[in-house]
């Protein structure tokens, strides 16, 4: 395994860290681009979601652009921006194949592209989160007295926090995921070393390239994670009860997933040996 | 030059998807090209099939590991989305090594992408099971293979299923990245419409990826429908319970 040790010889290079297209460079470019069209899709997601969270409202749309974004592949999408301006708005400049700033050649087809894949989990994960607030909650802050906006500021909002951030973590690590798709079009990011590697039989390269993807994809699901606890405002409490599985165990040990499994398993083999 | 091309443009019509008009639909396109779209349909379709078929081949023993060793269950679920979280063009790169450049490449990484949904939804579905359902059946005499094929499978179909569609869409969008390995299926027109500016074939390539995802989606629920008729003749509620308990009569009354 040859291309192993090739792999190593790659990582261990500093050479191929540094410079303007070097694997750093590269790396910061992708988080970059992430982040972007993270926020980007944050702002107009978000809104959208909450708001009809809120009514109750539009829950068909927000449920199924989720299935919708599922089956459109980014990658024919990206191909789409790039090779083409498809409103003819612009005379083949938009988004196509044109430097934008920091974000690299082919960077605004990229971000769209990235943006409208981040919609979907951001969307319904909000609208769920929304939806999930219990009924009774809700009539109880109405009877309080608050307005429509101070339920949805004081009490919705905070506590449909931990699905609605699992949306935002979720489409975090797959817009980092597929950011390095951009590569395929000759695009921005670390999936170049990936292609380069590929497409020139260094698969030493690709296979270094495709190492340190994976490896802060694992970073930024494991930063998520810790994001979304600190964001969770009701994570104190919930700490104090334990997670969920045990948090159901107190009131009835039967009920307890672990004794009822071993419970069932008892009487099917004390069923096969009646059966023997 | 002219002179030359003057009477080859007099009697060759240049073709709506040639570099000059390069137009997004164009009827001569299929014509001329149908075979290349054929044959990059069947090979997505292999693809995401053998995929499917291997990531559910592997889910299902997972699943059965997870639910009688709840212990293993976390590290099971934390393997599985430590996976997911790899993406797809680092995942094939990953693999070559062991695979080379080929289909079977393509078909273990979209298989281990649809892993992690299948494990979840096989779990789930069989959790969804009522267990006085399931303690019936034993007591009725069922040993765990029967339980689980003639009892608790039927009855989580419907979660199952679920999980199987979203795989299928999914592992048909992502199958296209295999184009990374020259295996993509209709992934690789998109990569050669994008490298050429091709625009009708980019254009044909990607709207059959998106049918294809949307047929199979409803093939899919065809026969979801076609395998649970208990869930769609009369009330749903007291016929899932009546024809468990047909089956189980059906069971303990055969060897009488």
């Amino acid at each position: 395994m040859t291309v192993f040790s090739d792999m190593l010889d790659y990582l261990l290079d500093g050479a191929n860290w540094t410079g303007s297209g070097g694997m750093l460079a590269l790396l910061v470019q992708q988080l970059l681009l992430t982040v972007t069209a993270l926020v980007v899709a944050l702002v107009v997601g978000l809104p959208i979601a909450l708001w009809l969270g809120h009514l109750g409202r539009g829950g068909f749309l927000a449920i199924n652009i989720s299935n919708v974004g599922r089956a459109i592949p980014t990658f024919a999408l990206l191909g789409l921006f790039v090779i083409a301006d498809p409103w003819g708005w612009t005379g083949d400049t938009f988004p196509g194949t044109a430097e934008l700033g920091p974000y690299g050649r082919a960077g605004g087809a990229t971000l769209v592209a990235l943006a409208l894949f981040a919609l979907p989990p951001i969307i319904t994960n909000a609208y769920v989160a929304m939806r999930e607030v219990p009924d009774d909650v809700k009539e109880a802050a109405t009877g309080m007295g608050m307005s429509g906006w101070q339920r949805f500021w004081r009490v919705e909002l905070p506590l449909s926090m931990p699905v609605l951030t699992s949306g935002v973590r979720l489409a975090l690590v797959q817009v980092w995921a597929t950011a390095t798709i951009a590569a395929l079009v000759a695009g921005p990011g670390l999936g170049r070393v990936i292609t380069d590697g590929f497409f020139r039989s260094n698969y030493g390269k690709g296979l270094a390239g495709a190492v340190v993807v994976a490896a802060v994809a694992l970073v930024l699901e494991l930063l998520g994670a810790l994001l979304q606890r600190l964001l969770d405002p009701m994570s104190g409490a919930e700490a104090a009860l334990g997670p969920d599985d045990d948090a159901d165990r107190p009131d009835d040990s039967e009920a307890g997933r672990g004794t009822k499994a071993s419970v069932t398993a008892l009487k099917v083999e004390e069923a096969e040996t009646f059966g023997d | 030059m002219v002179t030359l091309l003057a009477p080859h443009s007099a009697d060759f019509e240049i073709p709506c998807y040639s570099r000059i008009d390069n137009e997004w639909f164009c009827q001569q396109y299929f014509e001329d090209r149908g075979g290349d779209l054929v044959d990059a349909t069947v090979q997505h379709i292999q693809i995401t099939v053998a995929a499917i078929v291997l990531g559910v081949l592997i889910a299902f023993p997972l699943a059965l590991i997870a639910r009688r060793w709840s212990r293993l269950e976390t590290p099971l679920l934390a393997v599985s989305t430590g996976i997911y979280t790899i993406p797809s063009l680092a995942l094939f790169p990953l693999l070559v090594p062991f695979t080379g450049l080929s289909r079977t490449t393509v078909v273990i990484g979209l298989a281990l992408y649809a892993l992690t949904i299948l494990v979840r939804a096989i779990l789930a579905g069989l959790r969804a099971v009522p267990d006085d359902v399931r303690e019936a059946a034993v007591g009725l005499g069922y040993g765990p293979a029967r339980l689980l094929f003639r009892v608790e499978l039927p009855l989580a179909l419907p979660v199952i299923m679920a999980g199987l569609r979203v795989a299928t869409v999914s592992t048909v969008a992502l199958t296209t990245v295999g184009s990374l390995v020259a295996y993509g299926g209709l992934g690789n027109l998109i990569k050669d419409g994008v490298t050429n500016n091709f625009r009708a074939e980019l254009a044909a390539a990607a709207i059959l990826c998106v049918v294809l995802a949307v047929l199979l989606d409803v093939l899919l629920v065809v026969a979801q429908w076609l395998l649970t008729p208990w869930t769609h003749r009369g009330t749903s509620r007291p016929r899932t319970r009546s024809r468990v308990d047909d089956r189980v009569d059906d069971e303990v009354g055969a060897p009488a």
